[in-house]
């Protein structure tokens, strides 16, 4: 028995829309979640949780951040640093704020220390903070959830 | 003299898809390369000048700040909580009361208004603890999702010696 092979001459065509619509609906989700804010944001930090933790309305005049290590490292601007390293960046800080006809007592220091952190060491950089003229903190939490 | 129409193609007219793909991936390899998954995060604000033992004037402050006394075990762990020489099992515990004592008064001059909370840690006391101690004393949700604002002048005494 002969079996003719059978030949076609047309180019196969696949239906495209499907797909370029998906994409498109991908790059809509991607371009409404992309968040261009300066996070400061460290993976080493696992903040405390709270059930009161809600963004706040207005952002804080002057912001500075410090993180707290677990290990109980204080992280300023990038930098792992000691009490007194801390204690010699934030007087310069305080000496471009008043240079810049602003006050230390302005700015708000806020502070992001990790859960397992000693509470003894957040109050040791606060007292820092104080030393260099900062008055004003915001204690960092996530929110619980 | 013959005009000669242009010949219409009975073909369908096929459209480069291709480019139009590619730039089309590529940005959404850039938007999935750029995502960056936040956490929702909130701040505690507290006020604590230096060298000086209450926020506000003493005219001011009706209440000599309440101290909430925080005992950690060798562990870091908590061991205690004492708020006005009463001993709270938990902190939703302590929560309740400073619901009670609070009140529903809200206005200026109320007790949520002018009371202070010191708070005194032993130094190794995890930060959580800390923080939960905030919260109990800061407010509480609603089951509304409503937050209510009990004590928000909140300080730190000075570190416990532990180093």
């Amino acid at each position: 028995m002969r079996f003719r092979a059978r030949s076609t001459t047309a180019a196969a065509s696949n239906d495209l829309t499907p797909m370029i619509d998906m994409t498109f609906q991908l790059i809509a989700f991607f371009m409404f979640v992309l968040n261009f804010s300066e996070v400061d944001q460290d993976e080493r930090i696992q903040l405390p949780a709270s059930e009161l933790a809600k963004p706040p309305e207005t952002a804080p005049e002057l912001p500075l951040t410090i993180q707290v290590t677990q290990d109980g490292t204080a992280v300023f601007a990038g930098q792992s640093l000691s009490l007194a390293e801390l204690r010699i960046r934030l007087r310069k800080e305080a000496a471009i704020l008043d240079y810049l006809k602003k006050s230390p007592t302005q700015a708000t220091m806020i502070i992001r220390a990790d859960a397992a952190t000693a509470t003894g060491r957040v109050q040791q950089v606060i007292e820092v903070c104080q030393s260099s003229r900062f008055e004003k903190f915001a204690l960092r939490a996530k929110q619980e959830e | 003299m013959r005009i000669r129409h242009s010949v219409i193609s009975p073909n369908k007219i096929e459209l480069q898809m291709t480019p139009m793909i590619d730039i089309v991936f590529q940005m959404l390899a850039f938007f999935i390369m750029t995502l960056k998954i936040v956490t929702i995060e909130g701040d505690f604000s507290v006020k604590m000048p230096p060298d000086s033992p209450q926020e506000g004037s003493l005219e001011d402050q009706m209440l000599p700040p309440m101290t909430v006394r925080l005992r950690a075990d060798s562990e870091g762990e908590l061991a205690g909580i004492q708020f006005a020489d009463r001993d709270f099992p938990s902190f939703a515990a302590l929560n309740q009361y400073v619901i009670q004592l609070v009140g529903s008064d809200r206005g200026p001059g109320s007790m949520a208004d002018t009371a202070e909370v010191e708070l005194d840690a032993d130094f190794f006391l995890k930060y959580r603890y800390t923080m939960d101690a905030i919260t109990a004393i800061s407010g509480y949700v609603t089951p509304e999702g409503e937050v209510v604002k009990l004590i928000d002048k909140i300080r730190f005494s000075k570190p416990r010696e532990g180093e």
